[in-house]
């Protein structure tokens, strides 16, 4: 199953974070972030990752990054098992992945110049000497489009959009193979999102990055993607490339969420499929296909056993007893 | 300003500015703004465009100090409301308009019951005794779409849900039957599924009420699903204003064509996936805005003539535009 053209895998993983109960409760209970993915990261490509709020797309990134332990399950990059890594093996991994992060005020240290900043990173990992160190950092804020001047200035004499570039060359220093960007446009202004979104696209030709784009716009998701996962309750409901995603969805909740997401031309006449009802608590998931509760098309199965990722179509996985019985 | 039908407010020339340690914000600077009777108006912006300061100006929930409605008018239902008391105004503040806003947990008190904070508007405007307010406010919760109001209503508002704070928040709001409502970004920090459901809601509260509505957003997908009219800002002015069908089919101003161009689609062809056409820059601060039109710096139409500051034009029927491509003279 290791073909080449991964970049990383991810087998079952398990994330459940422990709640703490009442002092005399003995019943302890989990929010389960991640139950049981099963997904790949294509070398080169733009995996797209999207879901509501509290999905688990955010847990998944950051348990790719080791950024938090796994409960169960595995990741490979590069066709080894990262979880075994220690110490040392752990911090070369890290120079490989990197992560851009939503909040571009709160991410950055205030204390601190954009360029010791970016620079930060190579001097972590004993890159260069003091000035090659320096050539790198002007050469990175010449590539994200920030001006050599600014070198000096700190964080907070910038707009979110010129802070998420200096995020950006921060997560390029170490020329790392895979970035993780969580919701990396989303706290940015409308027109500077374009920008944003076009210097990532940018940067992936010129630096054969492989992305993990998770978002939960899902026009802003589809726009840079090559492929697309839908995340609900800590599970894929479905994968598959971004326009067969999106053209032609399959699971009843990518229908909901492209339904739902308003579209901005007021002449077209749109039916909206609107949800009932909240989306469940991952404390305690609803039995059996966990979208169920708020699914227009459930029937019999649905609410016993959890439906697998199947593939109906040519890569287009999809995880719903709609496209026949668990095999 | 083009739209017929009875005129519930009309904005003239508001002016509203903040003064703060860097200099004069000149966070609403002229604007000119209408609604009629029942109808939706959207204005649509990015941060710091003032729309968020014309909503405050004219509930007169600016700041002061620093900030200070320096001249204009404000009329609803015949009254400059900007020459009333502060007595008087607080008849008019949830009762006649009513307004709700982005972030719903930071707006409701947390140490109070939910039905305690819808009661208290009823108790204060219409009233009521403690007893017909709370059952008022029982029927307020199930209209929003609450189930098991009864018990709902007893919660606090960390035991609710995003989606359920903003219902409250609206059940609030609509509590005394308001002429007009102003929603401030009412869905940014909601989930898309329950997003749909929220604009659905107000839609549907607002037909049943004959009630107006101010949508304050930054999502042109929003704008294009809910309102009639819209105002386009920048930089504290309107730069354009007319329907929403016109405004998305044939947009006049550089900033609004480039704003519909730099937002990713989902209706359109997913085979060519074109570069978006970003609007170069930044959004400008208010402290240091450029001389003459404020988008000139990041226009690419530019010429000599943007040096001046161009006024809000009707360029054809109903279409009204500030910038000197298109207004003839």
């Amino acid at each position: 199953m290791n073909a080449n053209g991964n970049l990383v895998q991810v087998k079952k993983l398990k994330k459940f974070f422990p709640l703490r109960g009442h002092f005399f409760s003995r019943s302890k209970s989990f929010v389960q972030a991640v139950v049981g993915v099963n997904l790949e990261i294509r070398r080169g490509e733009t995996l797209g990752l999207v879901g509501e709020s509290g999905c688990g797309k955010s847990t998944l990134g950051r348990l790719i990054l080791r950024l938090e332990e796994p409960t169960e399950g595995q990741i490979f990059f590069e066709g080894e098992d990262i979880l075994q890594y220690k110490a040392e093996r752990l911090r070369q991994l890290r120079r490989e992945m990197q992560i851009i992060f939503q909040d571009p005020y709160s991410s950055l240290n205030p204390r601190k110049t954009i360029g010791s900043i970016i620079g930060e990173p190579l001097i972590i990992h004993n890159i260069g000497t003091k000035k090659e160190r320096s050539e790198r950092v002007l050469r990175l804020m010449e590539v994200v489009g920030l001006r050599p001047e600014h070198i000096n200035r700190y964080p907070h004499e910038f707009s979110g959009g010129q802070r998420q570039r200096i995020g950006i060359a921060r997560a390029l220093a170490l020329n790392p193979k895979l970035i993780i960007a969580d919701e990396p446009v989303s706290a940015l202004d409308v027109s500077i999102q374009a920008q944003v979104l076009n210097l990532l696209e940018d940067l992936q030709d010129e630096f054969h990055l492989t992305y993990l784009f998770i978002a939960h716009d899902l026009s802003v998701v589809e726009h840079i993607s090559d492929r697309v996962a839908v995340m609900h309750l800590g599970r894929i409901a479905e994968l598959a490339p971004s326009d067969g995603l999106y053209s032609r969805p399959k699971h009843p909740y990518t229908h909901a969420l492209l339904a739902a997401n308003p579209i901005p031309d007021p002449s077209l006449a749109r039916k909206r499929i609107l949800l009932q009802g909240e989306v469940p608590s991952p404390i305690n998931p609803p039995p059996g296909c966990n979208f169920h509760t708020r699914c227009l098309n459930r029937f019999d199965p649905c609410d016993k056993e959890v439906p697998v990722l199947r593939e109906v179509e040519p890569s287009h996985w999809v995880a719903c007893y709609l496209y026949g019985p668990n095999p | 300003m083009g739209e017929t039908g009875n005129l519930l407010l009309k904005i003239r020339n508001l002016h509203t500015y903040f003064y703060t340690d860097d200099g004069v914000a000149k966070a609403v600077d002229g604007v000119d703004l209408e609604l009629v009777e029942g109808g939706t108006l959207g204005v649509v912006g990015e941060s710091g465009c003032g729309k968020s300061v014309t909503a405050l100006s004219v509930m007169r929930l600016i700041p002061d100090p620093p900030g200070k409605i320096i001249q204009g008018k404000i009329v609803f239902g015949g009254k400059d409301l900007l020459t009333l008391s502060e007595a008087e105004m607080r008849k008019i503040r949830g009762r006649s308009i009513s307004m709700i806003f982005q972030e719903p947990m930071t707006s409701l008190n947390p140490v109070f019951q939910i039905g305690d904070q819808i009661s208290e508007v009823l108790t204060l405007h219409e009233g009521l005794s403690k007893k017909e307010a709370w059952n008022r406010s029982i029927e307020m919760l199930k209209m929003v779409g609450i189930s098991a109001a009864e018990r709902r209503i007893m919660e606090y508002p960390h035991q609710l849900s995003g989606g359920m704070r903003q219902r409250v928040m609206i059940a609030m709001a609509l509590a005394c039957s308001p002429k007009l409502m102003i929603a401030d970004e009412p869905t940014t920090a909601l989930d898309v599924t329950i997003q749909a459901q929220i604009l659905e809601l107000i839609n549907r509260l607002q037909r049943e009420k004959g009630m107006s509505v101010i949508l304050i957003t930054h999502n042109l997908g929003v704008i294009a699903e809910t309102a009639q009219m819209v105002a386009v800002m920048y930089a504290g002015r309107v730069v354009e204003y007319t329907d929403v069908r016109t405004l998305f089919a044939t947009p006049q101003h550089p900033y609004t064509q480039g704003l519909l161009k730099s937002i990713p689609r989902l209706d359109e062809d997913h085979a060519k996936k074109a570069k978006l056409e970003a609007i170069p820059g930044l959004v400008p601060s208010l402290l240091d805005l450029p001389p003459g039109c404020k988008f000139s710096n990041r226009c690419k139409y530019v010429f000599e003539k943007c040096g001046q500051e161009p006024p809000l034009e009707e360029v054809s029927t109903g279409h009204f535009g500030r910038c000197w491509l298109h207004i003839h003279q």
